[in-house]
């Protein structure tokens, strides 16, 4: 007989395993949905997991889209630990591209050094200025953060498709609602010849690493993670919530606004209305996958990454719809937060014999 | 201005605001109950394309009608599993729905993109909308919009005059009390945010069927997020809803409103209307801590787990 039985302390070990176990189970799942599309199951997976990864080109390309998915998700990993229901990751990318897109078009074809930096500030300070707003709302007016922050992501859509339609767009664009391309001052360092490693893959792993740094040996960082795991407590020892607030929002808005200007000065070189195939709603999938964890984000989003690349490759070479990868990672979040039942309960296998 | 021109303005406000409403009455049900289901836009998303194909498969409405609310129950139905005996977080979990809903929609609609179905047709009711003006506004529409209207007054009635209203309050108000008293909490949850999954179904039907009607990736576009706000505008109060969806509805078509000005404003800054407003309207009825702590369902986002129970 098996009976379930709550933990007296929440499972190190399964906190660490519920990922992996989450991970298999979706394969499962995917093998299972390939049968029933009549598409070779084995075949189907290896294009969506192992040919992103088969060579050097294609490492490269994942890693592109690396880059944003982790610098949404160590923000929010972070809003999360402090209980901030942070959604808005995908309109404050989207903000940072709008705002750095700007910036780099009035530098135009002027070959000074400050043309990158400004445009990646302004980025930074765009999303900055997105997520200030809901944070703001909710910290005076005690408006819920998860809906202010989603009706951002929508305001910011549209304000970018008002920009790319107006002021922004391409003079020259034969009336396509794009902006015209950057100049070379404004785009982000290629790293490896050859492929489209840029810069701000770098700036993601940094990321990563600095918050890691901040949540684990700091105090700032400290109180973070006591709020996180105690708020009482917290409270008790005289933390602001609303300094840690303000720090893990503001945070988040800069490395998500950071993402988005990566994005247009890096592998797309103009704005466009499709900056972001939702990398601000994967990270939050990252995020959890990571454990809330800076570095833990970095193996969850080189995951979600290639399933990324493996859906376009999927779409290529076996006509399967790219919308299968938006699927998966909803399938993911299940099985996740199904598997992390097993951090508080455990399987209990009694005798009865005995009983 | 004139009075025709405000009575067709009004008439598309209550065809723009019913899927808030439907969408709204099933959440509050769900939330009375103790259970926040944030996974709305995906609920509805699943419910505008599995409705459509049913009906664009066989031909019949009424059954791409069902088909939307059988998605809608199931889609829930892997919500209520995950958070009444999982424990999962609710806030997360209704995420999850959403990416799921979103994505999975996105895939069982990819051949069906672009192709167009009749739609329902509207019907007039003999003698009320001959009504000068008012039959115009409210007597002219589609079924759905009737069952709407028929829907906001069952629920009220149903909520605030009955023993099922009572025990549903039990269940969100305090469900350690209800479960002292032989309620069974998790059957009236379930219900609940299964009755909240088959009304997001009807609001993705209507979207897909009657208001445009095709099926197009994301159509429903934050539809349900509103509605989530919506509930809270109307401080659970299912009257209100009823008045609230029709604001937003209006304020979606504010620029049809403002052409009968004579304005000219970009349609993409226009667009941004509903969604402004409803960051307004967060800010506005929650700045009052006290009223909103008052007014919420107890329980609601909390756990319930009867094996804590002695």
């Amino acid at each position: 007989m098996m009976r379930i039985q709550a933990r007296t302390q929440p499972s190190q070990l399964m906190t660490l395993v519920s990922p992996l176990l989450a991970i298999a189970l979706t394969l499962i799942f995917g093998c299972i949905l390939f049968s029933a599309l009549d598409k070779n199951p084995i075949e189907a997976l290896h294009v969506l997991l192992i040919a992103p990864l088969s060579d050097g080109y294609n490492v490269g390309e994942m890693l592109v889209k690396m880059c944003p998915l982790l610098l949404c998700a160590v923000g929010l990993s972070l809003c999360y630990r402090a209980n901030m229901w942070n959604i808005g990751a995908e309109g404050q990318l989207l903000a940072g591209a709008l705002g750095g897109s700007a910036v780099a078009l009035a530098f135009g074809d002027s070959t000074s050094a400050l043309a990158l930096p400004l445009t990646l500030l302004a980025g930074v300070a765009s999303g900055i200025a997105w997520s200030a707003v809901p944070t703001y709302l909710k910290l005076r007016f005690n408006s819920n953060l998860i809906l202010t922050t989603i009706m951002f992501n929508y305001i910011a859509f549209y304000l970018l498709v008002w920009a790319v339609n107006g002021p922004l767009r391409d003079p020259d664009g034969y009336g396509f609602p794009e902006s015209a391309m950057f100049s070379d001052q404004t785009m982000l360092p290629i790293l490896v010849a050859g492929t489209r490693i840029h810069l701000g893959i770098l700036l993601s792993l940094l990321s990563a690493v600095v918050a890691w740094f901040i949540l684990s040996k700091t105090h700032l960082g400290f109180q973070v993670r006591v709020f996180g795991s105690d708020e009482p407590a917290a409270t008790y020892a005289g933390f602001s919530s609303k300094k840690l607030s303000w720090f893990v929002m503001l945070l988040a808005g800069a490395l998500a606004g950071l993402a988005g200007v990566c994005e247009v000065t890096g592998p797309i070189g103009q704005l466009v209305p499709n900056v972001s195939p939702g990398y601000g709603y994967s990270a939050i999938i990252v995020a959890y996958l990571g454990r809330l964890h800076p570095l833990g984000a970095i193996i969850a989003a080189i995951f979600l990454a290639v399933l990324y690349m493996g859906g376009d490759l999927a779409q290529i070479q076996m006509n399967i719809p790219t919308a299968v990868v938006g699927m998966f990672q909803g399938v993911l979040l299940f099985f996740l937060l199904a598997c992390d039942f097993f951090i508080r309960n455990r399987l209990v296998f009694t005798h009865q014999a005995t009983a | 201005m004139d009075a025709d021109f405000i009575a067709q303005i009004l008439f598309s406000a209550i065809k723009t605001g019913t899927p808030l409403l439907f969408i709204a009455l099933g959440e509050v049900i769900c939330e009375k109950s103790g259970v926040l289901n944030l996974g709305q836009e995906g609920m509805m998303l699943m419910g505008a394309v599995v409705g459509f194909l049913a009906a664009y498969s066989t031909g019949n409405m009424a059954f791409g009608v069902l088909a939307a609310m059988a998605m809608g129950c199931v889609m829930s139905l892997i919500f209520g599993v995950l958070v009444l005996h999982l424990g999962a977080n609710q806030v997360a979990t209704g995420l999850a729905l959403t990416i799921f809903g979103t994505g999975l929609s996105a895939f069982v609609g990819s051949d069906f993109v672009g192709k167009t179905i009749q739609g329902f047709n509207p019907i007039p009711i003999p003698y009320l909308s001959s009504i000068p003006y008012l039959g115009k506004i409210l007597f002219e529409h589609d079924l759905l919009v009737y069952l709407s209207f028929i829907m906001t007054v069952l629920i009220m009635y149903v909520a605030n005059k009955t023993r099922l209203g009572l025990t549903l309050k039990a269940v969100g108000e305090n469900p350690n009390a209800a479960n002292a008293i032989g309620i069974k909490v998790l059957r009236v949850r379930y219900l609940a945010i299964m009755f909240g999954g088959a009304m997001t179904g009807i609001a993705g039907a209507y979207m897909s069927l009657v208001y445009t009607p095709m099926w197009a990736e994301n159509m429903t576009a934050g539809r349900g997020w509103i509605a989530l706000a919506l509930v809270v505008f109307a401080s659970w109060r299912v009257g209100r809803i009823m008045l609230g969806a029709y604001l937003f509805g209006l304020a979606s078509i504010m620029h049809l409103v403002l052409q009968g000005f004579g304005w000219t404003i970009s349609t993409n800054l226009l667009a941004m209307l509903p969604y402004v407003a409803t960051v307004f309207v967060m800010v506005i009825i929650s700045a009052d801590k006290f009223k909103e702590k008052l007014l919420a369902p107890r329980s609601l986002g909390k756990p319930f787990d009867p094996r804590h129970m002695a």
